[in-house]
């Protein structure tokens, strides 16, 4: 199959502007948007309705669905399609994504973009398989071994779910890394009202292929079009004859694994593509933190009863705004530095016994009080149960 | 007609400029089977920027990165998976898998299952040389019974994989295994493995003097040679004996390793299968609107 990105025909497909939508159909229809071509997934709960929506959608938009033989096959055959020529992605919950993770660092060592939909579920191991948590947010960042950046989004509401989809394809097309959207089983199986953008309103990056001639083409190196550390990218079959290896590599793609400078160079590329654009790569919501004495910083799921708890603070006199981390890897360290200077405490709610809070308490820098909130098993917190935080307990 | 070339008019085609010297051993099969696949493309003729090569890890998984054409060198075991998504990406290309046995029938095992299953247009080379050889010579599930590896001292206990027989199982449309000694028959099969749509599984046994060689008294690569010899036959003559011939006859080749053609069918190939699912909904769909107008 022959695909060719067709916004209008996509649009036929999805069906009407406003629909009653679960949080994980959202990120199929965000990766579709996007053109995302090629799915290869493996069934998990709550993560098996993307496959579903992919396999229903995706022939009929001429793209192709693989149900794979497992996670490590399916992140292996997205990071494949993309090198030949495809936009792709898969979907998976905490199980799947352990398994995923050797060739999740492969995509980052050859630069591959990709997108990993992981709704999270409790663990370790098999957990509650239908509950949600939020238990892989370090998995994420540091769950591959060696070094290399993370770029990753956490969707509160279905909406997002839709909207950090098709932004997660924009950034890993831009940056030539692969991008998850850390979603969970409480949004991933939601049902809210959505509203699917028009063709006209899609925003949508594209990989900078290469258009070099072909002798000077230098696959694994700076752009050489245009000032960026991200190579332009020579898919298969498009004359370029790329070499693309998991070794250590030097700029012509060839292994160059015995010495420490060819290394040095490969990995602070491709790490600094990313943490150079750092002040670009912040999206947050920020509320009430003008006059805030405390301040909820938070993500995904936990934000909706931390605004509850945050309004009913306001009710009651008490000077508190929130942070909402749209994109929580890279982490925006800036921003939480001066919010920690502005405020006297911080508290860190999550769906795990305390991950995101580390970033947080690192990039605070002592200048306030930083209070893990933890809630595990499957329940959101209660608005009452964060609320009471704001009174000191 | 095919012009005939000498192998230095092949090797400036086919290699890939500045990867030289490579990282084999003086007598290593896998530069042989490379060879081999280089007179195979030529004779047929394919256009070398449609076909890409992906390999897992492993001595024989180096082999794409002496080839001047793409090339993804993936992770250990895992290439057919990879290729899987080239495929699908791009179904106009050809995509040829590098892969030992370590690489392919032990972690890789399962993706080589489905991949067979599913009948997906690729062409797997599997070198098999009985032994991890790029990790310095441990039990390979392909490995003899009573070999000898770092990992296995005092002999294997360890009934060796048959992959070949595996693939068939499967339904691959395209089946054979070789020795390298002989050029012809490999050649020949490659191509075939390479025209053929769906899957097809090319095996062949390749000497591995320095990690599989040296410890089971085969160091010398003569008697490396001599062993293949004296322990294969081919499937015609095996199974002619196993049908006519004396019992004497007959426990004389029961062990040995057949080479041969084993299977060559046609079914319909993943990507065939799923265009036409295309055109069905389509059409489909064309009806349901034309119904409403
Ligand atoms: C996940 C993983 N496990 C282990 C290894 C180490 N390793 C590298 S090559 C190899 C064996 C390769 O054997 P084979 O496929 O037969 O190739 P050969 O070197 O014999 O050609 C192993 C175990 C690895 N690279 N990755
Ligand atoms: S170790 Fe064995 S398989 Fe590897 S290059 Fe040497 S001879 Fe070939
Ligand atoms: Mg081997």
């Amino acid at each position: 199959m022959k695909y060719k990105y067709d916004p209008k025909r996509i649009r036929e497909v999805l069906g009407k502007k406003v629909q009653f939508l679960l949080g994980d159909m959202a990120c199929v229809y965000g990766g579709l948007l996007a053109g995302c071509s090629f799915f290869g997934g493996y069934p998990i709960t709550p993560a098996s309705e993307v496959a579903e929506g992919m396999a229903r959608r995706l022939p009929r938009v001429g793209g192709t669905y693989i149900q794979m033989e497992d996670e490590i096959g399916s992140m292996a055959a997205v990071i494949g399609a993309a090198w030949g020529g495809a936009k792709s992605m898969t979907a998976t919950s905490g199980p799947g994504f352990s398994l995923m993770m050797e060739n999740y660092g492969f995509a980052a060592m050859t630069e591959t973009p990709c997108v990993i939909v992981n709704v999270q579920r409790t663990g370790p191991s098999t957990g509650q398989p239908t509950l949600g948590a939020q238990g892989d947010m370090m998995q994420v960042r540091w769950g591959t071994h060696g070094d290399f950046e993370a770029l990753a989004l956490a969707p509160s509401t279905v909406q997002e779910c839709m909207d950090f989809t098709i932004e997660a394809f924009n950034l890993s097309e831009k940056y030539r890394n692969p991008a998850c959207v850390m979603t969970d089983g409480e949004v991933g199986h939601l049902r809210e009202r959505i509203i699917i953008p028009d063709e006209k309103d899609l925003k949508i990056i594209d990989r900078v292929t290469a258009t070099i001639d072909k002798e000077k083409y230098i696959p694994f190196t700076n752009s050489q079009t245009r000032k960026s550390k991200v190579p332009d990218f020579a898919t298969f079959g498009t004359g370029y004859r790329t070499y693309v290896t998991g070794l250590t590599h030097n700029e012509k793609g060839f292994p160059a694994t015995d010495k420490q400078p060819d290394h040095e160079r490969l990995v602070k590329r491709i790490t600094t593509k990313i943490t150079d654009d750092a002040d670009k790569l912040v999206m947050v919501e920020q509320l009430n933190l003008d006059d805030a004495d405390v301040a909820f910083v938070t993500y995904g799921a936990t934000a909706r009863p931390a605004e509850s708890a945050m309004e009913m603070g306001r009710k009651n006199g008490i000077k508190v705004g929130l942070l909402r981390l749209k994109i929580v890897w890279p982490f925006p360290d800036k921003l939480v530095t001066n919010l920690a200077k502005d405020v006297d405490k911080i508290i860190v709610p999550e769906m795990n016994l305390g991950q995101m809070v580390h970033p947080v308490r690192e990039f605070a820098e002592n200048h306030c009080e930083v209070i893990s909130a933890p809630k595990i098993g499957g329940e959101m917190h209660l608005p009452m149960e964060l609320y009471k935080y704001l009174e000191g307990k | 007609m095919v012009e005939i070339k000498t192998a230095d008019e092949l090797n400036k085609k086919f290699l890939r400029e500045g990867m030289w010297p490579t990282i084999f051993c003086n007598g290593c099969g896998h530069g042989v089977v490379l060879e081999y696949t280089f007179w195979a493309l030529e004779e047929l003729g394919l256009d070398m920027d449609k076909v890409i090569f992906a390999s897992g890890i492993g001595c024989s998984s180096r082999l794409p990165g002496y080839i001047n054409a793409d090339g993804l060198h993936t992770t250990h075991g895992r290439a057919i998976a990879f290729a899987t998504g080239i495929k699908a990406a791009n179904p106009d290309f050809h995509v040829i898998i590098f892969t030992g046995d370590g690489d392919c029938a032990g972690i890789g095992g399962n993706h080589f299952i489905h991949a067979a299953r599913r009948n997906i247009d690729m062409t797997v080379i599997m070198i098999n040389n009985f032994i991890y050889g790029m990790t310095g010579g441990q039990l390979a599930p392909t490995a003899p019974l009573g070999s000898i590896a770092t990992t296995a001292p005092y002999g294997n206990i360890e009934h060796p994989f048959d992959i070949s027989n595996l693939a068939c199982a499967l339904g691959a449309n395209y089946v054979a295994r070789w020795g390298v000694s002989h050029p012809y028959q490999p050649i020949k099969s490659i191509k075939e493995g390479l025209e053929k749509r769906g899957f097809s599984l090319l095996e062949f046994l390749a000497p591995c003097p320095t990690a599989y060689g040296r410890r089971n008294k085969l160091g010398d690569i003569k008697k490396h040679w001599a062993w293949y010899d004296d322990n294969t036959i081919l499937i015609e003559d095996y199974e002619k004996i196993m049908k006519y011939g004396t019992e004497e006859e007959k426990a004389q080749v029961k062990d040995k390793i057949q080479l041969g053609v084993f299977q060559d069918i046609q079914k319909p190939g993943f990507f065939e299968s799923y265009e036409k699912l295309v055109d069905r909904l389509r059409e489909k769909e064309t009806k349901a609107k034309e119904g409403k107008k």
